[in-house]
């Protein structure tokens, strides 16, 4: 049977700012500007908006007071970098539900300007005392038992950061767009040994917004709607109190959410035609891959050797360079670079007759939404 | 010099933890009603939501489970001890904790055995590290 939710959803405008350190705005400044690129992509009238989402934003009040809304409904996401899945799913929901008929998405970060470093003072736990802290010390942690377990290697590793980076390079406004190499990668500082400056993803400024309405009113807008096709979570909070960390990396949740995603939007692996993986830290590329079934268990590192995820491979990955390259919008611009890619018209960066796009977040909220062209 | 590295917050909860590492004991919540082991604590234990709680010593050696090395200082406490050393322990009743390996950390492999080695670093707080089975103690 025909999941009832399938292609009820669909995008019909995205924004996004530039991207840097920006110190002279803050996030609502940066917000407003991505909503109004939103809407002129669209050619979308603002009064039909009538749904909002907020994340990382300080004041949801103050935000829809700026932007001069009063919306039928509305959500406030809190600022970790695993809300963008949850809040399009959120939005697809309440649309569904009738509670709303084009949402509005709104993420902004201003952690470059205000000098957030993601460890220490700013983000107190219970591992204080041994100098354990930040996300990226437990991706090195997994990463680590990924080695001793499958044998994978740091030159593996750098697939990915290379792939990306070489992406960044064809993505107008990409914040790291200088070409690297494997060696470049292997040389990188340590931060977390074994992981080193170029697994971790960037810190910038920047907003992004994504509007969302009912796949049946998307015609009425400018753009060639995107479909919602499907979406599938998983959460992992049982062994919690490691932040950003799971033993056995979320391979299950991963699976679950995948399977989920795949079952609703009707398609299978080789349906996708390119993956967008939240990409905090060059692991989970590698995670999300063997969650979601793309390869076997342990064999991601082979896997993304020899330009797999890059453009021209077999599954091109993060197609605007991520995290890692393009501009750290926690999952946002991921998704919007997913709508990008099934508009077409990308230049060199353009999936070729990209028809279905797959966005996954190994995190401890995974989601997974896979894209279609309307 | 005073210790100059973060302290453990005051928390009722894991106060029988920090009282068992000054007596030189690792201790673990356990619930009374199913035995299953939790750390950190909790005010029920997450699998049968009693609040019937105990705090009992580990069985048997952790184990190792991961380990990494920190070259970026987070607090300027650890800035003369860069590159050091992090590890996650498995305990043998199940919870996972972070702590630090010391001594010869060479023969680190997946699974190998550990043995908690308690260090006072304050009056009131001892914290529980671990080396290697087999290696010659810090």
């Amino acid at each position: 049977m025909t999941h009832p939710l399938r292609n009820q959803a669909a995008v019909i405008g995205v924004g996004t700012t530039a991207y840097g350190n920006f110190p002279h705005t803050d996030e609502y400044g940066l917000a407003a500007e991505a909503f109004r690129h939103a809407l002129a992509d669209g050619g979308i009238a603002k009064h039909r908006i009538d749904g909002l989402i907020t994340c990382r934003i300080p004041s949801y009040v103050r935000m829809g007071e700026v932007l001069g809304l009063d919306p039928a409904w509305s959500l406030t996401l809190p600022p970790h970098g695993r809300m963008s899945g949850i809040g399009i799913i959120e939005a697809a929901l309440a649309i569904a539900a009738g509670q709303a008929s084009t949402v509005a998405l709104l993420y902004a970060n201003i952690g470059r300007s205000r000098r957030v470093n993601y460890g220490g003072e700013e983000s107190p736990n219970i591992w204080d005392p041994w100098g354990f802290t930040s996300p990226g010390a437990a991706h090195a942690l997994m990463f680590r038992r990924h080695m001793e377990l499958y044998g994978t290697t740091t030159r593996q590793l750098a697939e990915v950061s290379v792939a990306f980076r070489r992406h960044a390079g064809l993505t107008p406004g990409a914040v790291m767009r200088a070409p690297i190499t494997i060696e470049d990668h292997e040389t990188a500082r340590f931060i977390t040994e074994p992981l080193r400056l170029l697994d971790y993803c960037l810190i910038n400024d920047g907003a992004v917004c994504l509007i969302v309405t009912a796949a049946e009113r998307a015609r009425d807008f400018a753009q060639p709607p995107v479909l919602i096709s499907g979406f599938g979570a998983r959460d992992r909070f049982r062994a919690a109190s490691i932040p950003n960390f799971d033993l056995d990396f979320w391979h299950d949740a991963v699976a679950d959410a995948g399977a989920r995603a795949r079952a609703m939007a009707g398609v299978d692996h080789a349906d996708i035609d390119a993956l967008m993986a939240y990409d905090n830290f060059s692991p989970t590329v590698l995670f999300s891959l063997e969650g979601l079934g793309f390869c076997p268990r342990g064999e991601a590192g082979r896997f993304v050797e020899g330009g797999t995820i890059g453009l021209g491979g077999a599954l091109p990955m993060n197609t605007d360079g991520g995290h890692l390259s393009n501009s750290y919008m926690q999952g946002w611009a991921l998704n919007v670079e997913a709508v990008r890619q099934l508009r077409g018209g990308n230049g060199a960066r353009q999936v070729p007759n990209a028809r279905v796009i797959q966005y996954v977040q190994a995190t401890p909220c995974t989601r997974s939404i896979i894209y279609a062209r309307g | 010099m005073s210790y100059d590295k973060p302290l453990p917050k005051p928390d009722p909860l894991m106060a029988p933890f920090w009282a068992g590492t000054r007596a030189g004991r690792l201790l673990v919540q356990t619930c009374r009603a199913c035995n299953d082991a939790h750390f950190p604590p909790g005010p029920v234990c997450p699998a049968c939501l009693s609040a019937d709680q105990e705090w009992k010593e580990t069985a048997a050696p952790p184990t190792l489970q991961s380990w990494v090395r920190f070259h970026r200082a987070y607090w300027d406490g650890f800035r003369d001890d860069l590159p050091y050393p992090v590890c996650l322990v498995q305990l043998a009743e199940g919870p996972l904790l972070v702590s630090n390996l010391v001594g010869d950390s060479s023969g680190a492999r997946l699974g190998a055995p550990l043995r908690v080695v308690f260090e006072a670093v304050t009056p009131e707080v001892t914290l529980p590290k671990f080396s290697l089975l087999g290696s010659p103690p810090a």
